[in-house]
């Protein structure tokens, strides 16, 4: 092999000039259309199936129940799903974070129930302070709590969410809370306060993050039932609250809405690839760029056209455009997707998850990404606690508690992020939850259905899942 | 003669009791492979922790450019130019080849969080082609789908991608077949020849005769002798090594003796 490799007796600059032709080939190319097919191919045979199986899933799983009742794929019952499912996706956005470092988090659900609780009843009674708000103690636990949370995410360096937690505190303590729209503010900013003390605990004090969540994921639950006093709360009576369930955007905001989001896309990718091409770099080809665009524009422009026409079944109650909390979780995801794609914290979190020992070696401060990957778990899960609460029109006393948590873990996990840390992207939760939710959506059209399959077919789909990851993670090894 | 880039003087080294470094000198010089050879247990890696910063010396100086330094922790060695490819590779598997040589130190545009991938591709492709790599097809691929080889090639490419001056290798041909061997060896020569000072720290001694400028041996925490590798040949460094000395050079007998 050796008299393979030149001899030092080579000039650089012929060598170097060869080299660029030769060596990175694969470098400077265009991709175009059937280059990226095949690329996709190869991914697909050393083992990284990316979102095809949970897409491929959603599939036949809506084949199937369109055969279990007709009215399966009738507008009106699609348009329902996302308020369905849009907590399960809000939470495992969240929880895709924490997965990513190898970490887990079971609180997040309970977490959110007890933050949106407060909230609840921050409405509810006008006075988190007064005589039909928080018990005397529970009150000041929450100031002083919030204060602490401050302090400690000061000290471990996790800045935003020390702005953020504060921002929770004053809201808190000038009773701004009594206005909806700023009592879920402070629901998200408490649920932050509740990620830091996480992130603490298994961050620098060193517990796995398993048993403190599942700690408590325990105690949350205790903590909702004492904020409600044993009194569940209507949240239908609060439009805004309603709405972010039940309600839709208009026709003319639903077009904005896509044509932002599909626009936005294809003249971000355009602009890649003129500016790769500009400096001579890897890039997509412009037939390539286009493609995709294109079918992202044609998806979204017929789903907007189907939303946008009326799906209601009485006739005196219209309804069209596209659903609140669709909207509320595509924006969601966006954000995630940009911040763990293109940014230096987000690359420091894959690192991390990859492998904590390198990242530490290149400088990263490992405990302020888990901190924040935690923090950001968490007030995801107060955002999912403030949809499940609108989605089931209550704050419940056992408002995320039960299966909410395991379903969104569920949801990251069939849609493809590795439980071992590292591999994930925010587009598995919202896939991975249109599955979750289309289970009971499609057995509860036929009553004649024992709602007991419902778990049961859950389950065995989340066993494909896993083992699909199984299966590609030993091709992978082996390739 | 050049002046060395990165030189030790009379370090001292206890850990407790266990006096692990004895007024050890250690020059590293810029354009030359030196060899760090000793058995286990010699304090090879204890002298190398002392220039990353890991560990503090008792006492000793340790110059850089010819001022005196003091390194508490490893990124002061990093912000000197210092660099260390260590045995266990520390790359993340799950980014590819760019991601990992630019990871901590990632280009941002402008003065925002926001990631200049391109930019930063440009320089990975750039810095490997400098080291005439041409094992990689694309900087774009995962580290988990590269060989051996190609991992240390990385590594080490991530070592001098920051204008570093000096790099410490430590046994970066261990679990290697002929053929990767071969390629990190020649890239060792190669980083050497562009003017770093590189520092092999290797058990193997083919690797060592075939690329050092210059030998130093290590016999229970003092420098038993530091030869050119043109003046010695495998026998008497192997010599050095378990015995603290060969013929007329090494450590005196009764010193040898004494440190057993």
């Amino acid at each position: 092999m050796s008299d393979q490799t030149p001899e030092t007796g080579v000039s650089t600059e012929t060598a170097t000039t060869h080299e660029r032709a030769g060596a990175f080939s694969l470098d400077v190319e265009e991709r175009s259309i059937s280059d990226a097919f095949n690329g996709w191919i190869g991914k697909l045979r050393t083992g990284d199936p990316g979102a095809l199986p949970s897409v491929l899933g959603l599939i036949i799983l809506a084949i199937i129940f369109s055969q279990v009742s007709s009215r399966f794929l009738t507008r009106y019952n699609i348009g329902n799903i996302p308020a369905q499912g849009a907590y399960i996706a809000i939470i495992g956005l969240g929880l895709v974070f924490v997965l990513l470092l190898g970490e887990i988090d079971l609180s997040a659900g309970t977490a959110g129930g007890a933050s949106a609780a407060i909230a609840a009843l921050a409405v509810f009674s006008g006075n988190l302070h007064g005589r039909t708000g928080l018990p005397g103690f529970l009150y000041w636990c929450l100031v002083i709590g919030l204060l602490i949370g401050i302090a400690m995410a000061v000290w471990l360096k996790a800045y935003s969410a020390a702005v953020v937690i504060a921002i929770g505190w004053i809201l808190v303590v000038t009773n701004l809370t009594q206005h909806l729209f700023l009592a879920l503010v402070a629901a998200v900013c408490i649920g932050s306060a509740i990620g830091v003390l996480n992130g603490y605990l298994v961050a620098k004090v060193g517990i796995p993050s398993f048993v403190v969540t599942l700690a408590l994921f325990l105690a949350w639950q205790g903590v909702t039932q004492f904020v409600l006093s044993g009194q569940p709360i209507n949240t239908s009576n609060y439009s805004l609250w309603y709405n972010l369930a039940y309600g839709n955007l208009s026709v003319f905001w639903s077009w904005v809405f896509t044509i932002v989001v599909v626009g936005g896309y294809i003249a971000y990718t355009i602009l890649v690839s003129l500016n790769a091409k500009r400096r001579d770099l890897a890039r997509d080809s412009m037939s390539l760029v286009l493609l995709r665009g294109g079918v992202l524009a044609l998806v979204g422009i017929v789903l907007t056209v189907l939303a946008t026409q009326n799906r209601g079944v009485i006739a005196s109650a219209p309804r069209r455009g596209i659903p609140t909390p669709a909207v509320i979780a595509i924006v969601l995801m966006i954000l995630c997707t940009i911040a763990l794609s293109k940014t230096t914290w987000g690359r420091h979190l894959y690192a991390t998850g990859g492998n904590a020992e390198a990242a530490r070696r290149a400088g990263i401060d490992v405990v302020h990404i888990k901190v924040t990957a935690f923090v950001l778990c968490s007030a995801f899960g107060a955002m999912g606690g403030v949809m499940l609460a609108a989605s089931q029109s209550s704050a419940s006393l056992d408002l995320g508690a039960g299966n909410v948590l395991l379903f969104s873990v569920a949801a990251a996990v069939i849609g493809g992020t590795s439980l071992f840390g590292g591999r994930g992207k925010p587009r598995d939760a919202i896939i991975g939850a249109l599955v979750i939710a289309i289970i009971p959506n499609g057995l509860g059209l036929r009553p004649s259905i024992n709602p007991q399959w419902q778990s049961v077919i859950t389950g065995v789909v989340l066993l494909l899942a896993a083992a699909v990851d199984a299966v590609s993670r030993r091709r992978a090894a082996r390739s | 003669m050049t002046e060395p880039i990165l030189s030790a003087r009379r370090l001292n080294k206890s850990f407790g009791p266990v006096h692990v470094l004895h007024d050890v000198d250690f020059d590293v010089y810029p354009g030359e492979v030196t060899a760090l050879v000793g058995d286990n247990g010699a304090g090879k890696s204890t002298l190398v922790k002392c220039f990353a910063g890991i560990n503090s010396i008792d006492s000793g100086e340790i110059t850089y450019e010819g001022k005196a330094v003091t390194l508490h922790d490893p990124r002061d060695a990093t912000a000197l130019g210092i660099e260390f490819v260590y045995q266990d590779l520390a790359l993340a598997d799950n980014l590819d080849i760019t991601q990992n040589m630019f990871l901590g130190r990632e280009i941002t545009s402008g003065r925002s969080s926001f990631l200049s991938d391109g930019e930063m591709e440009r320089q990975a492709r750039d810095t490997l082609t400098s080291l005439s790599v041409r094992t990689v097809s694309s900087v774009r691929q995962l580290v988990a789908n590269l060989s051996g080889g190609q991992r240390q090639t990385v590594a080490i490419a991530k070592a001098v991608l920051f204008n570093s001056k000096v790099v410490f290798l430590d046994e970066p041909t261990a679990a290697l077949g002929v053929a990767q061997t071969r390629q990190v060896l020649d890239l060792v020569r190669r980083l050497a020849d562009q003017g770093h000072g590189v520092v092999l720290i290797s058990h193997n001694m083919n690797d060592v005769m075939e690329v050092a400028d210059r030998i130093v041996a290590l016999y229970l925490g003092r420098v038993a002798a530091e030869v050119m590798k043109a003046d010695t040949n495998t026998t008497q460094v192997v010599e050095l090594i378990t015995a603290g000395r060969s013929g007329g050079i090494g450590l005196a007998a009764a010193t040898a003796d004494e440190t057993m």
